[in-house]
């Protein structure tokens, strides 16, 4: 029976579901409704026994979560942008360590400027931290996604990122369905740690590896993700199975079988992408979308496979490598390294895929279905760059240039800007 | 017939089997825990892993052998698990160089949420992982009332860096980061971080100073220490030959020295107050101390910095004055020190050497 309920408010009850042992947090938009309604269901006594701690930095709330998994506790957090890049250096510390802590991510801009709203900058920067990444499309799946987590994370011994969109995910309310407990019970079974801290059993954790051994460790965390391609999709058919619906797993495609042009992205921007694909496949266009489920690992052969009938490619990123391109599209560049371009499309040809990067919803920027419509229109017309900032004020951008160009002190960009575009009471520059 | 007399009883040697069972200290007994083991790579002369054998063992006796440790990098972390080899036999983690207390919290967290409150927590790291990069950890564990003991093995510098400057670095001490080149003193005369008195604004149950010159008392205020329920902090000086430019056989002596002058002052606090002070038993003048290290070197080569040194002699008598270390100026606290070893203090005391 499905609930009117907030992004962040189904993601708590469904943690508080899984039995956590230790929560710890630290304020950041746009993740604190997730950890405020956690720490409401523990004082109250609902989830005891477990421990809320309040702490005083993202990093001791990370080191926090490391000391409480390694003495056997189940433990989560939840964090989002800055938060998540002040933990860093403990991201790879769990991950090093092979602890399976669960947390959420809230996904927020980078600053400066700073910024609250929701892109991909956070998370994306901590891709190579040793964490598994998983994207959830919807509310629904990112309160799914929480319980295949801790499955898996306490099943490889790795932890485990659920990242959200902010505001557009967490703060929106939606009819959903939490996960109900006796079913979360039979499918997560308790925390049985690979290694714990206990007197009876005295361990030493976290000691020193120099050369002649860390190659092989490091491959080892290599070989555990690799191990996460195949339990990540078999624990989405487990959870289906056991809950009726459909959540998680490597890659989902929507209507890509036989598209000459398929979107592949991550994240909420997939529910209007879809909106707009059914919308051109009325008009006999032949699109589609995938979503990137699971970014760590990476899914290679599985990606190159649900492309191989693609004429081109849109990765379209809200985040992006500056003075690079997009971030995900070389994961998927990598993919289809030497992949033909299909036979039977329009263009029969012998050249490889056609791929563009759309970098589009920065700090928080609405990413319309007028703009993704134009974006495939222009694609399909050849009009696309490989990489295209996506609904880029060009005016204002070329006026800042020329002013930074000219020598002297003009002053910070952002401000600039903002006066430019008349958001500023004292007018242009 | 006359009386036998055993001179060592009462002494703080370790292994003086004459004294009653109840009094020996925690090394003499045979069937101590040996927490940190043989076999270790510190340095001939180590105060650090003196210390930290001393506080851990005293740390299981208290417990019943029911502790955990969370270690900071540093020196004690590198020289104890050179993997596959580690000297700890007690359940131990290290984590990253600042976040010691937090993990440790992390850890008495699941142990209260696993109903295992028997077993107790020790955090330890060294002066840089606790004062400088470890405090914001270290006061949000305070605050919380976090029920952890924190072992801070002071020696003054990044030893493990190659002796860089710490906040608990003290003035006009030379390290590679504070270079007394010209009139640079070496490390400024600015204020430091006195981390106890910081423990103390926090009013914790049990804050503590201690050196390596005083074994027993270090033994005896970890047993204390774990009486607490809470958070509490033990600040133990570990005099680091290579650090200090000190001969490796001087590191109890100058342990003693630092204490002896008045620079480091030896104490207890309950809850934000000053309960017990360790008397100086017989004041040297702060040079005695300076002189047997390198660090200093530069205060007594050529004419000499007597200005500096009158600048170190005021803040060795400000702390004098401050916790009532002379006993003859009227102590605020209860003098802890047994009273064999306070005989034994002023024996070695008469028989140090002022500078050359």
């Amino acid at each position: 029976m499905p609930s009117q309920l907030e992004g962040s408010q189904a993601v708590a009850a469904t943690v508080a579901r899984c039995r956590p042992e230790v929560i710890c947090a630290y304020p950041i938009t746009p993740q604190t409704h997730i950890v405020e309604g956690l720490s409401r269901m523990v004082a109250a006594g609902e989830l005891a026994p477990c421990e809320f701690v309040n702490v005083e930095s993202e990093f001791a709330a990370m080191s926090v979560a490391i000391g409480a998994s390694a003495t056997g506790a189940r433990a989560y957090t939840a964090t989002a942008s800055q938060g998540l890049l002040y933990m860093a250096e403990a991201l790879f510390n769990a991950a090093g360590l092979g602890l399976p802590i669960v947390m959420t991510v809230a996904n927020r801009a980078i600053g400066a400027p700073i910024n609250i709203w929701n892109d991909h900058s956070d998370s994306m920067a901590l891709r190579d931290c040793g964490w598994i990444q998983l994207y959830a499309a919807d509310n629904q799946e990112a309160a799914d996604m929480h319980v295949q987590a801790f499955r898996l994370a306490e099943q490889l011994s790795l932890p485990v990122m659920v990242c959200m969109d902010g505001f557009v995910l967490t703060h929106a309310f939606e009819p959903l369905e939490v996960p109900e407990r006796e079913r979360i019970d039979a499918f997560l079974p308790p925390f049985a740690p690979r290694q714990v801290l206990d007197p009876a059993d005295p361990v030493t954790i976290g000691a020193m590896v120099g050369p002649e051994a860390f190659t092989e460790v490091r491959y080892l965390a290599h070989a555990k993700q690799m191990d996460a391609l195949d339990a990540i999709p078999a624990i989405a058919e487990e959870f289906e199975r056991a809950f009726g619906r459909s959540s998680g797993g490597l890659l989902s495609g929507y209507r890509c079988e036989d598209a000459e042009t398929v979107v592949v992205a991550l994240g909420s921007v997939l529910g209007t992408l879809e909106e707009v694909i059914d919308r051109m496949r009325d008009e006999g266009r032949r699109v589609g979308a995938l979503a990137v489920k699971s970014f760590r690992p990476f899914p290679l052969a599985e990606l190159r496979a649900a492309l191989a009938r693609a004429q081109r490619v849109i990765v379209l990123e809200r985040a992006f490598a500056v003075g690079v391109g997009g971030i995900l599209s070389a994961d998927v560049h990598a993919a289809l390294a030497g992949l033909p371009r299909a036979r039977g499309g329009d263009r029969d040809d012998e050249d490889a895929v056609e791929m563009h990067t759309v970098i589009a919803g920065l700090g928080g920027r609405a990413i319309t279905r007028r703009s993704l419509r134009s974006m495939i229109d222009d694609a399909d017309a050849g009009l696309l760059p490989t990489l295209h900032f996506m609904d880029l004020n060009s005016e204002v951008v070329q006026r800042e240039l020329a002013r930074s160009r000219g020598g002297g002190r003009p002053g910070p960009h952002a401000e600039n800007i903002l006066r430019d575009l008349g958001l500023v009471a004292a007018g242009p520059v | 017939m006359s009386e036998t007399r055993f001179y060592q009883t009462g002494t703080f040697a370790v292994g003086n089997r004459l004294l009653d069972e109840a009094e020996a200290s925690v090394q003499a007994d045979p069937e101590r825990a040996n927490a940190i083991t043989k076999g270790h790579r510190a340095c001939q002369g180590c105060g650090e892993a003196l210390g930290a054998r001393y506080a851990l063992d005293a740390a299981v006796r208290a417990t019943g052998g029911r502790v955990i440790a969370a270690n900071a990098t540093g020196c004690l972390e590198v020289f104890s698990t050179p993997f596959p080899e580690s000297s700890w036999r007690l359940p131990w983690i290290h984590s990253l160089f600042g976040n010691a207390p937090a993990v440790a919290t992390g850890v008495a967290a699941a142990l209260r949420a696993k109903g295992h409150t028997d077993i107790r927590v020790v955090g330890q790291g060294g002066d840089g992982g606790t004062v400088d990069i470890g405090l914001a950890c270290l006061s949000g564990m305070f605050e919380r009332g976090d029920d952890v003991l924190y072992i801070c093995y002071d020696n003054e510098a990044y030893m493990n860096t190659g002796v860089q400057r710490s906040a608990a670095t003290p003035p006009a001490a030379r390290t590679a980061t504070t270079e007394p080149l010209g009139e640079h003193p070496g490390n400024s005369f600015e204020q430091g971080k006195n981390l106890p008195l910081i423990a103390m604004a926090h009013e914790i149950p049990y804050v503590a100073t201690a050196t390596v010159a005083e074994l027993r008392d270090l033994e005896r205020k970890v047993a204390r220490a774990m009486e607490f329920r809470g958070p509490r902090y033990l600040h133990v000086l570990v005099p680091c030959p290579l650090g200090w430019g000190s001969a490796t056989s001087d590191t109890i002596n100058i342990a003693r020295l630092a204490k002896e002058c008045g620079l480091f002052p030896v104490f207890e606090a309950e809850h934000g107050r000053v309960v017990a002070v360790s008397p100086i038993r017989r004041q040297v003048p702060v040079e005695q101390y300076l002189c047997r290290q390198k660090r200093y070197a530069h205060l007594f080569a050529g004419e000499g910095r007597a200005d500096l040194i009158a600048r170190l002699q005021a803040a060795a008598d400000r702390n004098i004055e401050r916790f009532g270390l002379l006993a003859s100026a009227g102590s605020r606290g209860e003098d802890t020190t047994e009273r064999p070893a306070r005989e034994l203090l002023d024996v070695l005391a008469a028989s140090e050497r002022g500078p050359q």
